[in-house]
């Protein structure tokens, strides 16, 4: 069996047989393969009992759940209107700059995707940016480079 | 409207002679009945931005005959300008969970879900911790109920009660019809009390206090304080807990820049107050609720820019479910566009703010609903900035 099958496998006995568990398993798979491949999607539908279709019409409605190729490690620059007052730009391009690629697009060697956010629940302390789960807050595009270093 | 002079307010964050287990033990020798109705008697109404009586919920809930009821905790909080959920959770997270096991024996509930949104993942670590470590408690002292944790994959509507559930129940996050509510067919077609982070707090403060000292703060329609997010053009950027009732001039006062211009009460759902009416503005349930965001802008802020932000939030964030939200957010960035190039007549914004009064009355839920709020207030009080 195909590891992303084993994965799904896995994931289903964890959360249970049941349609309620449809997005902790979706989460999982992002989590461990950073995007949900059209395998992972037929193996999922199978394995609760759904058509891929439906599997697929819920997985593309939330903005965690990628279903195109990403990153290992996503970046989340906050562009919501107070992190905008206090300089999402220079972020975004002290990001696109280091990495040269734009907003939306993953690095060639495939370790970083930016895409921008909306409010990220960190107003006060904009600009914003989420490394995966990690948080930071008043984030200084002079230390984008030192940042993102950790993560490769 | 007499404004409550500016109080700070420490029910929240303060934790003396409050260990959240004892204030359940201090609820399960009350009845079920007696724990209802000292919070329907409080006045406390939901802190999320609607404001339902939260009493009420729980004895609509409670008279519900079924097998199975649940108490969820709504923390997906995603209004823009709103984070005072985030930092409840993370400071005190106890307080949270014993609003829960409180809300549990009140309507007889034996599982609990917070649905966290996904930008908060970050929480997750600890909070598992603590929620064992508080079922763990709650069966020493004999109370059936445990708490588990669900999190969001980053979709601002499932912040609706209803979106919420279908979420949890693997579905995409469109809101559901209402009637029926929650509290008769919530989670999996079950009696389900939703409730808000900095609500569930509440609720625990009131048994630990009394009705009477809650009561004591805020005014007859705003019972109570409130936790506010602060933001924008403000040194005092944070989490403030204020008194309820008092006005936004005295609030200015406090939190701007010195140079304020506009505040925008509620996020991009509420509603924009000019200079011009800061005095006459109540914050609270009189005057303009909020769910806590408070963003403050001062005179070098283009508030066409603002509108043009809040709406592009609102057109990525409709669930698309009907055409009115889904269509209408997408003419009105246009709309607005036209005008600001001169490509239309200013007369053409009373027929945008026609527009939104229509999704105001078409649209299924609070999204679609409320864009009239900011769309109006800016549009109307800042005319001179959407204009050629
Ligand atoms: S009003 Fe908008 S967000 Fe709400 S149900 Fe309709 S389309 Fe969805
Ligand atoms: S506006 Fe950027 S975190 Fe809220």
């Amino acid at each position: 069996m195909a590891d992303t099958e084993k994965l799904v496998e896995q994931l289903v006995s964890k959360h249970g047989k049941t349609r309620n568990s449809l997005l902790p398993v979706l989460q999982g798979v992002v989590q461990e393969e950073h995007f949900l491949s059209d395998t992972a999607m037929i193996a999922i539908a199978k394995a609760l009992n759904l058509s891929s279709a439906d599997v697929y019409g819920t997985a593309s409605f939330y903005t965690f759940l990628e279903t195109e190729p990403r990153g290992e490690n996503i970046i989340r620059v906050c562009k919501t209107i107070t992190c905008k007052m206090k300089g999402k730009q220079r972020v975004i391009e002290a990001i696109e700059n280091h990495l040269k690629i734009k907003e939306g697009e993953t690095s060639r060697n495939k370790k970083f995707t930016l895409l921008a956010a909306n409010c990220l629940g960190w107003c006060h302390k904009g600009p914003v940016m989420l490394v995966n789960d990690d948080v930071y807050p008043h984030v200084d595009p002079d230390q984008i480079v030192n940042i993102l270093d950790k993560y490769c | 409207m007499v404004s409550k002079k500016l109080q700070r307010v420490d029910f929240i964050f303060d934790c003396a002679g409050c260990e959240p287990i004892e204030v359940v033990k201090k609820a399960l020798k009350m009845t079920r009945e007696e724990v209802v109705s000292s919070i329907i008697e409080s006045g406390l109404k939901g802190r999320g931005g609607a404001g339902f009586p939260t009493g009420m919920k729980w004895k609509f809930a409670k008279d519900e005959v079924a097998d199975t009821k649940y108490v969820i905790c709504n923390a997906d909080e995603g209004e823009p300008g709103t984070f005072k959920d985030r930092e409840i959770l993370d400071v005190v997270p106890n307080k949270v969970l014993s609003g829960m096991a409180i809300c549990a024996y009140a309507i007889g509930s034996k599982e609990g879900i917070i649905y966290l949104r996904g930008e908060y993942n970050f929480l997750l670590k600890k909070l598992n911790a603590q929620i064992d470590e508080f079922n763990n408690s709650l069966s020493k002292i004999g109370l059936d109920f445990a708490v588990s944790i669900r999190s969001g994959s980053g979709a601002y509507i499932c912040g609706e009660e209803t979106a919420l559930f279908e979420s949890m129940e693997g579905r995409r996050g469109e809101p559901r019809n209402k009637p029926p509510f929650p509290t008769k067919s919530g989670y999996n077609g079950k009696p389900t009390v939703i409730n808000n982070v900095e609500t569930l707090v509440y609720t625990a403060m009131i048994i630990n206090m009394g009705v009477d000292e809650f009561k004591a703060v805020g005014t007859m329609d705003s019972r109570g304080s409130k936790v506010f997010s602060v933001s924008g053009d403000t040194p005092k950027a944070g989490i403030h807990e204020l008194e309820l009732g008092l006005n936004v001039a005295d609030f200015v006062e406090e939190f701007g820049d010195g140079d304020t211009k506009a505040v925008q009460v509620g996020g991009a759902s509420g509603h924009c107050v000019p200079r011009k009416l800061f005095k006459e503005t109540i914050i609270g349930f009189e005057g303009i609720p909020t769910g806590g965001s408070m963003m403050i802008f001062n005179s070098t802020r283009s508030m066409f820019n603002v509108l043009n932000d809040y709406l592009e939030f609102f057109a990525e964030e409709s669930c698309g479910q009907c055409t009115p939200c889904r269509i209408g957010t997408q003419q009105l960035i246009k709309g607005i566009e036209h005008v600001k190039k001169g490509q239309m007549p200013s007369e053409y914004l009373d027929q945008l703010i026609k527009l939104t009064e229509t999704m105001k009355i078409a649209s299924k839920c609070g999204l679609g609903q409320s864009v009239a709020n900011s769309f109006s207030s800016i549009v109307t009080n800042f005319r001179e900035e959407m204009i050629y």
